[in-house]
């Protein structure tokens, strides 16, 4: 729209074409394939960051809009935009497949490592940028197969295990969302007059019976509560996570899991707004159950990883709490959680790679005393563990807080419960760190080694997006706001639904 | 005399037969030159039968430019119909009888045993495939059908080395004499109920145009056994308890050919009897290929999970495939439903990727032939690299992952289905799909992430890397561009009554 070079499609195929690129290349120049992984993904960082200096931040609407034909018999095109709330993601997105690539070493294989992080780093932008379900569909269920590999080759003891049953849960996700993709289209008919997947058109044209649209509401929500996860359907995520090489969990943790949470916002909220109002007390309660359980079980492991796996339970149940909640405030700091999560978790899950690099065990039990070996290291991780527990200062907090204060004013109730979720978050990070960290370290843990510099430039990264997006949030909320707002006046006017009018609450960083 | 006078035979356009003809000449010539002329070149009887069969492609092509227009007619006093139906299940079977000839000539090069009569037989049972889909008469499909299937009953017993090729032949003759036998038996029971042999003639007996003896029963049951006639060579469940056996026994390319021309042909065969034959009765078979549908897609899927051997593997999955085309013949069963095109979508990309996957199992099967455990399989990817990627796209492809043809086939099935508001089987495929997609998993595990058992060479024959590398390119040119495929397949129509 704004501008003629087709940014949003060039950041889908720059790692496509890098792992072509990769994959040709042959394995006798190692150092040519790593250059290749990383120009490619820096490229790519760097056009989404581009994107975010450029993008318009009053409006609502989808910008840099590319549209070409793909499938015309069935209606499908090749439609991509970006707003307020997907544009974060990319720009999140854009930033951690750098930091990966450059900051995790897989050991072994690194040319096919590297190949699928690429494959995976363009199936996950094309999920966030996608206006067409058909296309959407594709993205969402092609980021099954790089991620596959990468947990099945690079992973720890029970990666295969952990592998198989991620794709095939996900799958079984995506197999009602594809029947539901089809008969939105084809329902659609009717209203639009023609056989369409877009996105836009679907949303602003297509009215559904109450019945018909809750069905089909229906079998998008499985998809992305297998995704999100949401519990129940969460069984799958400790063992990715614990399973998957450090690289995998960041990036799983970081954007993998938006997928499913952006979904919601995107396709159930945007497509069915009516059924998503008659299915919000139940999402609610899920959604708290979710962060009640995932702290709790958090608490009880003795796998530090599987530890940091139930905290991203907990911290996606205040996400889907926010984006049931329905209101201008809850959907901000629902969004605003979403990208806090991906760099805070994202940092756990590196630090807790150095770790079992450094001493090659995760259980809690056997570490002891770090601090007084490794006092920098202690420190980054406090400052981490803080973010993720949403101390005031740090990023953490300007999401939850938007989450909890605007849920407040739609779903008290189940504001209350999660409030107590964020009690529960201190406990057992706080817990975990005490007993890693604290006490006198005895001989196994007493050569831990201080992070190295390579290892602390790419956490200063980290800790930059931490501190800045937590002392100064505006330049973000600016972004995502109008965008929120909008989506709001379009659940409100598709259904019976109204917003709160509690008096306008002066918004964090004003 | 009085016979010969009044008995006045059709008139025969020669011209409409030139893809069976040029066939059947190749397999003469074969058979004839081939006993008299004792030395050939190497593969020189590959390269008759892949000629002949390209003449019998690009016949059909022109057949097809000229049926853009019009529907097609029937001919021969309506025992043949050649329309846009029959025209691309015709073209999807010769493609089939190239590929599978390629794959026959590096089977029989690496036997040491090249001989003129396998391609014979090739050709043949093609002929069978050809007469089935454009059969027009249950007398003339009968024809095609014992052709083809006598045909392979010799090919799967062929290698007479090994011992499941025999149990395997054997298997198939007795198993498909029963079918043969319940196929014929529903033929002469709706022969009696209708008083007409020809397809568009009992269509035209149940719609009351013409007056019918009132049989209801005998009717019902026999739409019922030529269901199970075709249900059988279809391999529906719970008609495919051979499929797995002989798959297993049978030569690689054997399997091949079987899994997809025979599977065209018997599915062509089956929506034709039910679309134009048993149109009016749509109420009573629609249900049963319902049924069958769902039993088909789960039993694939669900037994695939235990086998050991690649082959029976692949076997369970053609199984779950042809649930999958039921749904699109059960969706084609509604009203303004578009089931005939997607089914038949389904039938080319499937044929091209089950000519993929056995082209690699060929490759891995050693000289026996019998070596194709899934444990062969283990570490491929660091013997063969580039054979690992092909066989992980075709896989994947079956499992249905975007961007590949598989994907556009179920996608095609399943957005049929729905328009014809078959939700419940459209969500049972897709989660059976699910299930089935653990079977690829388990393969792509044992490729990609096991360590090899053995570090022996792997040879590969010329003719097998050229289908493999036309079926994954045909793979993923049709996964990015659905279009070139569709445009084609959405024209299918039977001819006009």
């Amino acid at each position: 729209m704004h501008a003629s070079f087709p940014i949003l499609s060039a950041l889908i195929l720059l790692p496509i074409l890098g792992a072509v690129l990769i994959t040709v290349v042959s394995n006798k120049y190692l150092e040519l394939v790593k250059l290749i992984a990383m120009l490619f993904s820096i490229g790519v960082g760097g056009m989404s960051v581009w994107l975010l200096a450029s993008f318009h931040s009053h409006d609502a609407g989808f910008q840099f809009v590319s549209q070409h034909e793909w499938v015309t018999s069935w209606g499908i095109s090749w439609h991509l935009g970006v707003d307020g709330i997907s544009l974060f993601l990319v720009v999140l997105t854009g930033i951690l497949f750098p930091l990966v690539i450059l900051g995790v070493d897989p050991h072994h294989d690194h040319k096919r490592y590297l190949a699928w992080l690429l494959l995976l780093e363009a199936g996950v932008m094309g999920s966030f940028l996608s206006l067409d379900l058909f296309l959407f569909f594709i993205f969402f269920e092609i980021v099954l197969v790089p991620m596959y590999f990468l947990i099945g080759g690079w992973g720890y003891d029970k990666r295969v295990y952990a592998a198989t049953k991620f794709f095939l849960y996900t799958m079984l996700g995506s197999a009602f969302m594809l029947v539901g993709i089809i008969a939105t289209a084809v329902i659609a008919r009717h209203d639009v007059g023609y056989l369409t997947f877009d996105l836009v058109t679907l949303a602003e044209h297509a009215s559904f019976a109450t019945n018909t649209s809750r069905w089909l509401f229906v079998s998008f929500a499985i998809a992305f509560a297998v995704k999100v996860p949401i519990f129940p359907l969460h069984t799958w995520l400790p063992d990715a996570h614990t399973q998957a090489p450090t690289g995998g969990s960041v990036i799983l943790a970081g954007v993998l899991l938006k997928m499913g949470t952006y979904g919601f916002l995107r396709f159930g909220l945007y497509l069915f707004p009516a059924a998503a109002v008659w299915a919000k007390p139940v999402l609610l309660t899920l959604a708290v159950i979710g962060i009640i359980y995932g702290a709790i079980a958090a608490t009880m492991q003795v796998d530090l990883k599987r530890l940091v796996a139930y905290s991203s339970v907990a911290h996606l149940g205040f996400i889907v709490l926010g984006i049931f909640a329905i209101t201008s405030q809850s959907l901000t700091g629902s969004v605003m959680q979403m990208v806090n999560h991906g760099i805070s978790t994202g940092a756990l899950f590196l630090l807790v790679g150095m770790i079992y690099e450094r001493r090659h065990t995760r259980q809690i039990a056997e570490l002891r005393g770090i601090q007084a070996v490794a006092p920098i290291f202690a420190a980054t991780f406090m400052i981490v563990m803080l973010s993720s527990i949403g101390v005031p200062g740090l990023n953490g907090f300007a999401g939850e807080f938007l989450v909890l204060i605007g849920s407040f004013q739609s779903a008290r109730w189940w504001t209350i419960v999660a409030a107590t979720g964020v009690i529960l978050a201190a406990l057992y990070l706080l817990w975990a760190y005490q007993r890693v960290f604290h006490g006198e370290p005895d001989e196994a843990n007493s050569s831990f080694a201080e992070l190295t510099l390579r290892e602390g430039v790419l956490m200063l990264v980290f800790i930059g997006l931490i501190g800045f997006t937590g002392l100064y949030p505006k330049p973000m909320l600016e972004r995502i706001e109008p965008s929120v707002d909008k989506l709001v006046a379009h659940v409100v006017s598709h259904s019976d639904y109204k917003a709160p009018t509690t008096p306008q609450i002066t918004k964090v960083g004003e | 005399m009085v016979l010969a006078e009044t008995l006045q035979g059709p008139s025969i356009p020669w011209v409409e037969l030139i893809p069976i003809l040029s066939l059947l000449g190749g397999a003469c010539f074969l058979l004839l030159i081939g006993s008299l002329v004792p030395n050939w070149p190497r593969r020189g009887y590959s390269w008759v039968a892949i000629a002949v069969t390209s003449i019998a492609v690009i016949a059909n092509a022109i057949k097809w430019n000229n049926l853009y227009y019009n529907k097609g007619a029937t001919f021969f006093a309506d025992a043949i119909a050649i329309d846009r139906f029959s025209v691309v299940a015709s073209i999807t079977i010769c493609l089939s009888v190239i590929l599978g000839a390629l794959l026959m000539s590096a089977y029989l090069v690496r036997m040491n045993a090249d001989g003129p009569e396998l391609y014979a037989l090739l050709l043949t049972a093609a002929i069978g495939a050809l007469v089935m889909v454009s059969a027009n008469d249950l007398i003339v499909l009968f024809l095609g059908l014992e052709t083809l299937s006598l045909s392979l009953y010799l090919l799967a017993a062929s290698n007479r080395d090994r011992e499941q090729s025999q149990e395997s032949g054997l298997k198939y003759f007795i198993l498909g004499g029963f079918s043969s036998a319940f196929f014929l038996y529903g033929v002469a029971l709706i022969y009696g109920s209708t008083g007409s042999t020809k397809i568009s003639g009992i269509g035209q007996a149940l719609s009351g145009s013409i007056s019918i003896i009132h049989a209801d029963a005998m009717l019902l049951v026999g739409i019922g056994m030529l269901m199970v006639g075709l249900g059988f060579k279809v391999s529906a469940a719970p008609f495919h308890v051979w499929t797995p056996d002989v798959y297993e026994g049978a030569p690689t390319p054997v399997t091949a050919f079987m899994a997809s021309a025979g599977k065209v042909a018997a599915f062509a065969a089956l929506m034709r009897v039910l679309l134009v034959g048993l149109e009016q009765r749509v109420d009573d078979w629609r249900p049963v290929v319902w049924a069958l549908a769902i039993l088909t897609v789960f039993t694939g899927s669900i037994l695939a999970v235990v086998q050991t051997n690649v082959k029976r593997m692949l076997a369970y999955s053609s199984i779950s495939h042809a649930g999958f085309i039921l749904v699109g013949v059960e969706a084609a069963g509604h009203v303004g439903g578009d089931g005939i095109a997607t089914a038949m979508n389904y039938l080319a990309i499937y044929t091209v990727l089950v000519m993929g996957s056995f082209a690699i199992v060929l490759a891995m099967s050693g000289t026996t032939d019998g070596e194709t455990n899934l444990s062969d399989f283990k570490g491929l990817a660091k013997r063969r690299p580039a054979l690992a990627l092909a066989f992980t796209v075709l896989l994947f492809a079956q499992a249905g992952v975007p961007l590949t043809s598989g994907f556009v086939a179920k996608f095609a099935v399943i957005k049929s289905a729905v328009e014809a508001n078959s939700y419940v089987l459209a969500i049972a495929a897709m989660v059976a799909a699910v299930i089935g997609a653990y079977l690829y998993l388990r393969i792509a595990v044992s490729m990609w992430l096991e360590e090899p058992t053995s570090e022996a060479e792997i040879s590969i024959d010329p003719a097998v890397v050229i289908v493999i590398v036309l079926a994954v390119a045909a793979t993923l040119i049709v996964g990015f561009f659905p279009e070139l495929l569709l445009h084609a397949t959405r024209l299918v129509r039977f001819a006009p009554r």
